[in-house]
């Protein structure tokens, strides 16, 4: 497992010098891409025109084969429609579809005009579901067109839909993000052309960005493990307490940092908002209060007391409560108090409930091992007692997940 | 007489619909639409105030320092709390990288290419060619095409400029109320000064002398895309303790002296607009609309504001009159060089709040903030004046309205019939091809639209 994320870690530094090589011998063809930008803010253009190493003009020359983007295109209105509409004809079955944004989907579509054909105005919904089945890859850019993202927020007023939602059943790789990282962009297109498709997690994100949490490589990991708190934003010691999210957000920030690596929101004091997440950012809000309590085998661990339950019974063990309450989408319901969320949806696929099992299986294990330890260091009554309320807590939890 | 529409206009955020009426070679009448809607004023309703500042920046990813900034300034107000003077130096070089990096980007990879002929080896996609009265010598132009290179990467510094203390970009994380999380220490003020000084000679050496070298090749567009010549700003980029702001507020009235501007008198329309409010003209504060993607005649998902039944045009051109730093004329060529000087004055200005901070002085200070306020963020964005008007009671937002710049300058009709101000502007561009609309891009542009921007549902309950 360490030895994967090691790995990981290192092709991402690795494969830029590697692509420059392939490309410089011509080994690799540019693919053309067709970016189309939907309910979006255009802030993952912009990050990929903050990108270094390559930086655009690179990107743009060697990289990728640019033939639409109607942020960049030279030409206007018909002239620029024609090109996007032969790249998709001429194309088919060998261009990439870039989506940015949420794909519009209340009133059929209508909220969202992107072009128009023979006088007829199309919508961005019929335009995704027209290009997806030509398109060799759908790369989903940013959270919006990933999950749908702060336009899906409630009440959702666009009926904004993330683009896997709206396409059906084609493998929509997600580079989600508020805005995704110009690395994740340019890093994940060159993987694709280069070696095929990356890895990818259950949310179809690459997990060579994606594949562990913001807490588990921050650089306050050390004083939340210490128990030392910021009690506002700005301060000194961990941000748990005002309201970061890294424990249960997957992206590698606190590595890679930001802008040609200056800088990160936790490094500068802010605690990070989990905009890489599926559930963001309704599961994030409000971003300056903590996550929800922590129900753990020793009773229920709320903030004041976080930094005792780490010392007694281990960051593993508070890491592991943390991301089974997202899992089990407790934290999600109960974090987003006033803002009437739509209640979770149940897995969809055979493939998420295995996942699901899985992680109740890697709980148990967790739960299992702790157990353990204490085994071996603990007088017996109070292993009774804690393995009493290891039952209980398993019991309490069905309890509240009907209160709930 | 020809109806011509031009769909999508490229090199501008956002999906932008222009129709125009040709006669005679001449642009005789304009509409011009948004075609996204997203509704986030709605979306921030029953939520934490102390939210809004970076629920806010996600309406626009050009802008999003500016809607920090407005989202902080109404959070004081509501809070009753004022910046620090480490924290509002801070919250300015963050918004100042911002602005630089949208004017370099503006001119470079959005306005150029409807001056600069593309010859296979530009950077932006050539998959096909504009055609045009391409007017620079073959030498300049591929030098201006160099310079564009360059730009994107200084561009790219300065977002890189703005995360030293915004802690990434766009979407800057640090901005709370009461200053910024970030510190300011002398490593971090040292790396700032180090990109803004390449920037401000990118600045003065290469960015203001390619807009004035093309502004020398195509002099008629001094003349052209005049407008109404009603001119506001909200003024930007605060002193810290006094608030004196080093652009100041104003308003001009048909080049007339420049008057004290009512934020009391801002009202929208939405006659023209897919909502379904019939009761005309309202202030923003009570404002009440639903969409109706079927509402008859609309056209547009930006609504109308008007200042006493006046269209408003706002930008870098509006702030160079009012403050006097640019007062040649009103026109597409004097919009695109007035945001050239202002990008060198506020560079100018960046250096000395860098050299006013203090390594270790507070960046913000801790508040609680009570049960209910109101408050009100008027600042410029890049292209104009924006406002945040928030409203909260038991610790969550019931009254949430944002009006953007884009919304004042792409603004559709109104009840009585006043078209917006780049309509407005658009009446009289000379058409050499009515297939072929250049000049009417070239008008549009210069406003530099930012359409995600626009689109707004007023308290939609």
């Amino acid at each position: 497992m360490c030895m994967t994320a090691t790995f990981a870690a290192s092709l991402g530094e690795q494969l830029l010098p590697i692509m420059r090589e392939v490309l410089a011998q011509k080994q690799v063809e540019r693919p053309p891409v067709v970016w189309l930008e939907l309910g979006s803010c255009t802030g993952n253009s912009i990050s990929l025109q903050n990108s270094f190493d390559p930086g655009l003009e690179q990107f743009l020359t060697e990289v990728v084969d640019l033939r639409y983007h109607w942020l960049f295109n030279v030409v206007q209105g018909e002239a620029a429609t024609r090109v996007l509409l032969d790249t998709v004809e001429k194309e088919a079955g060998r261009f990439w579809l870039v989506v940015e944004g949420a794909v519009m989907a209340a009133a059929d579509g209508r909220f969202n005009y992107v072009f128009s054909r023979d006088k007829e105005m199309v919508t961005g919904l019929a335009a995704i579901r027209e290009f997806a089945v030509k398109a060799r890859h759908v790369i989903a850019v940013g959270s919006c067109a990933a999950f749908g993202g702060p336009a899906a927020a409630y009440p959702n007023p666009g009926g904004a839909l993330g683009v896997w939602k709206a396409v059906g059943n084609k493998t929509v790789i997600n580079i989600p993000g508020c805005p995704a990282n110009s690395d994740w962009i340019t890093g994940t297109m060159s993987h694709l052309m280069l070696y095929g498709l990356p890895e990818l997690d259950r949310y179809n994100r690459p997990k060579l960005f994606f594949g562990r949490t913001i807490h588990e490589l921050c650089q306050r990991r050390q004083q939340f493990e210490d128990g030392i708190f910021a009690a506002f934003p700005g301060e000194a010691g961990c941000l748990y307490k005002v309201g970061c999210k890294g424990p249960v957000t997957h992206a590698d920030c606190p590595l890679r940092l930001w802008n040609n690596h200056v800088n990160w929101p936790v490094k500068a004091g802010a605690p990070c908002i989990g905009c890489a997440n599926p559930q963001f950012p309704d599961g994030s809000m409000p971003f300056y209060s903590h996550l929800p309590d922590i129900v753990t085998p020793v009773g229920r661990v709320n903030v004041r007391k976080i930094g005792a339950t780490v010392a007694t019974i281990g960051a593993g063990m508070v890491g592991t409560h943390l991301a089974a309450g997202v899992f089990s989408r407790r934290i999600h319901k109960h974090f987003i108090d006033g803002t009437k969320p739509s209640d979770p949806a149940p897995p969809e696929s055979l493939a998420e409930v295995k996942q699901e099992l899985d992680d109740i299986i890697r709980r148990q294990n967790a739960l299992l091992s702790e157990t353990k330890r204490l085994e071996e260091n603990e007088a017996r009554p109070r292993r009774q007692a804690l393995l009493q309320r290891i039952k209980n807590f398993w019991r309490t939890e069905d309890k509240e997940g009907k209160d709930n | 007489m020809t109806r011509k529409v031009i769909f999508p206009v490229t090199r501008v955020h956002e999906p932008l619909r222009a129709e125009v009426e040709v006669e005679a070679g001449r642009v005789t009448d304009a509409w011009v639409s948004g075609l996204l809607f997203r509704g986030f004023e709605a979306i921030m309703h029953g939520r934490d105030p102390r939210d809004a500042v970076l629920l806010a920046q996600r309406i626009c990813g050009i802008c999003s320092g500016a809607h920090a900034v407005a989202g902080a300034m109404a959070l004081e107000e509501a809070f009753g709390v004022q910046a620090t003077p480490d924290g509002q130096l801070l919250t300015n070089l963050i918004f100042a990288a911002d602005v630089l990096q949208n004017h370099l980007r503006h001119f470079y990879l959005l306005v150029l290419y409807d001056y600069v002929a593309v010859s296979g080896q530009g950077i932006m996609p050539f998959v096909a060619q504009q055609k045009g009265d391409f007017r620079l010598p073959h030498t300049i132009n591929d030098e201006i095409l160099e310079h564009a290179k360059v730009a994107t990467l200084m561009a790219a510094r300065a977002h890189s400029m703005m995360a030293i203390f915004g802690a990434k970009a766009p979407m800057q994380q640090t901005i709370v109320p009461t200053g910024v999380t970030e510190a300011a220490s002398s490593d971090k003020i040292m790396a700032y000064g180090s990109i803004l000084r390449e920037l401000k000679e990118f600045v003065e050496q290469v960015y203001i002398g390619d807009v004035l070298t093309i502004a020398e090749y195509y002099p008629d567009y001094y003349a052209i895309g005049r407008g109404y010549s009603n001119l506001f700003s909200f003024g930007m980029f605060p002193a810290p303790i006094t608030g004196k702001r080093a652009f100041s507020p104003g308003l001009i009235l048909k080049s007339g002296p420049v008057e004290e501007l009512d934020a009391a008198e801002l009202v929208e329309d939405s006659n023209w607009s897919w909502y379904d409010d019939q009761a005309g003209c309202r202030h923003p504060n009570e404002g009440k609309t639903t969409p109706d993607i079927d509402k008859p005649d609309a056209y547009s998902w930006v609504k109308a504001p008007r200042y006493r039944g006046m269209a408003l045009e706002c930008g870098p051109l509006a702030r160079g009159w009012i403050n006097g730093d640019y007062r040649r004329g009103i026109s597409v060529m004097d919009r695109i060089v007035a945001r050239a000087r202002e990008a060198f004055k506020i560079a100018g200005l960046a250096e000395e709040w860098l050299a006013g901070l203090t390594p270790g002085a507070p960046t913000l200070s801790r508040y609680s903030a009570p049960p209910k306020g109101r408050g009100m963020g008027l600042t410029d964005a890049m292209r104009g004046a924006l406002g945040h008007w928030l409203t909260y009671e038991d610790g969550k937002v019931t009254k949430f309205q944002i009006i953007t710049p884009t919304t004042w300058n792409f603004s559709p009709r109104d009840t009585q019939g006043v078209r917006g101000p780049v309509e407005e502007a658009l009446i009289g561009t000379p058409v050499m091809d009515a297939d072929n609309l250049i000049e009417v891009g070239r008008v549009i542009r210069s406003f530099d639209p930012c359409i995600s921007c626009a689109v707004h549902l007023f308290e939609a309950k």
